[in-house]
Order: structure tokens, then sequence, then C-alpha cells
């Protein structure tokens, strides 16, 4: 697979996520989507780019004070990463683990808290990079491949 | 079958999509969990669900969802509405609650997206 050293980026753009508000949840992810499909990249490779997006885009929302996602769009693969300012994962594998949450009341009356997004996000990634910093913030790194899809 | 035997078999009300009821739609998926949701609805599939946020929305958006049909008599507010509008996603509301939903669907011929979750992806 390409690295995204040698490899050509052909576009990028950061969005701001802003935590707390659920009135725009979900709208990076939206905008991502409908750049994706103007591209004509397969639909599932679209469709995979944008769920593992909106997964960490609720995740930002709901836990942490801010954030940004990054979309870098390579010759063979997408690349999405999703940095925020915030509390940090004390246990990364734990967060990983299905039906693991700490989701609030106002959180699950959306219907999210179900322990499932960092799952999801794994599952629909052809690469998956996470790491957190108690106290700082969480970083996630995604690469859906463009042409080999799962 | 077509969105339009959906609404008569659920006796919905179309909230929006008026014009999208010759849509042909083969499976469905009902939950009130978005992850869930994001984990096993395949694109083309309809939603039955309770839950009428924005999210709701957004997640079937995100996932190519033909149509949502809201459960137990539910209905969304006019933010939701025109989010829908603007997204293009069919709405219809039903009084059935959703086990009736699925079952009144199943009977005549509509089949969950995915029948069973295989073992790597086993639920607790
Ligand atoms: N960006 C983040 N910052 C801080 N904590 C996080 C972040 N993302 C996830 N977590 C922690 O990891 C847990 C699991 O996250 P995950 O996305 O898998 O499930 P969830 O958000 O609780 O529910 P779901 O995603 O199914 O709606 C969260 O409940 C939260 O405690
Ligand atoms: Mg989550």
């Amino acid at each position: 697979m390409p690295t995204q050293e040698t490899d050509h980026i052909s576009y990028q753009r950061s969005f701001y996520v802003e935590g707390g508000n659920f009135n725009y949840a979900g709208t990076v992810s939206t905008s991502i989507k409908s750049i994706l499909k103007q591209m004509d990249l397969p639909n599932d490779v679209v469709r995979k780019s944008a769920l593992v997006s909106y997964e960490s885009e609720i995740n930002i929302v709901s836990y942490a004070r801010k954030g940004v996602i990054k979309l870098s769009i390579y010759s063979d693969i997408i690349q999405i990463e999703a940095i925020d300012e915030g509390p940090g994962i004390p246990n990364i594998e734990l967060a990983m683990q299905e039906g693991y949450s700490t989701a609030t009341q106002q959180i699950r009356e959306m219907g999210f808290g179900a322990g499932m997004g960092l799952y999801n996000i794994k599952s629909f990634s052809d690469k998956f990079d996470i790491s957190s910093e108690v106290g700082k913030g969480t970083y996630l790194k995604m690469i859906i491949n463009k042409f080999s899809s799962r | 079958m077509k969105l339009r035997e959906v609404k008569e078999i659920l006796n919905a009300e179309v909230i929006v999509g008026e014009d999208k009821l010759d849509m042909e739609v083969k499976t469905a998926f009902g939950a009130d969990l978005m992850s869930d949701v994001l984990a096993f609805a395949k694109a083309g599939s309809i939603l039955l669900t309770g839950l009428t946020n924005d999210q709701v929305i957004r997640t079937a958006d995100i996932l190519d969802i033909a149509a949502i049909v809201l459960v137990r008599g539910k209905k969304a507010n006019t933010e939701t509405i025109s989010l829908a509008k603007d997204l293009k996603i069919p709405i219809m509301t039903t009084k059935y609650i959703l086990f009736e939903t699925a079952g009144r669907l199943y009977a005549k011929g509509m089949v969950g997206c995915v029948e069973k979750v295989d073992n790597a992806n086993a639920r607790n």
C-alpha cells in the first residue's frame, strides 16, 4: 500500500467539529460524503469513508471539547483523521470493545452510546490507528482503499 | 416491493418523498440504536425506527438508506423534516409498533438486510 509520504495527494481539507453541540453533529461527514461522491469513486468506498468519519465525528461531539476531521485523498487511498482536544481515552483496549460506553443519557437519547462506534470504525477501515493521551485528546487515522474493497 | 406498497401495508402517512413512492425496496433493518444501524444496515434498505431526531436522517444519508419508516406513530419535528427533504430521504410514519411493522412487511415478502449476525460480528 502506498504511504502518505511518497504517494501523490490530490485533495485535502480540514473540517472543524465543536464538542458538545449536537445540532451540527454529522454535518461534517455529510459534507465529506458529498465531496467523495463527486469524485467518481465506488459507492461502497464512499459509504465506508462516510461511515468512519461519522462515527468519529459523533465521538468528538459526544466526548471532546473540539476537534478537526481531516480528509486527504491520495491516488490509491482515502485517509480520514479525527483529531480532538478533550479528556482522551484512558484504556483504549477497553474502549475498542463492543458494548463499552461511557455515553451520557443525552447521547443515548439520540440513539448513540451502544459502545459500537470504535469497533465499527475499525471494521469498516482498511487500516486503522488510534492513540490518545489522557487530559489532552485523541487521534484516529482511518484509511480506506479506493479500489480493492472489503 | 415498491415504497407505495410499504405505505399501504403499514397504513402509513408519507411525511417526505411523496414523489418517490415508485422506488423498489427489498430489504429492511429495524433498530433504535444508531451504531447498530451503522454496523448492519445495507445500502438501499429501509430503516424502521422509533427515533426521530436529525441523527436518524444523517445516519440514513451516510448509509444510503432508501427510506425511513417511523414506528409507533412518531412524527419528526419541522427541522428534521426539512433536513430529510434536503438530503432527499423519504420518511413515512405508521401507528404500528416496531414488531408489527416488521411482521407485516415480512409477511408480504420484505426480508432483513442481514438475516443474523455472523460469529465474527456476534453481539453480546
Ligand atoms: N474522542 C474521544 N474522546 C474521549 N473518549 C472517547 C472518544 N471516543 C470514544 N471515547 C470513549 O470510548 C467509549 C467507546 O466509544 P465508541 O464510539 O466505541 O462507543 P460509544 O460512543 O460509547 O457508543 P456508539 O459509538 O455505539 O454510539 C466512549 O463511550 C468513550 O468513553
Ligand atoms: Mg461512538
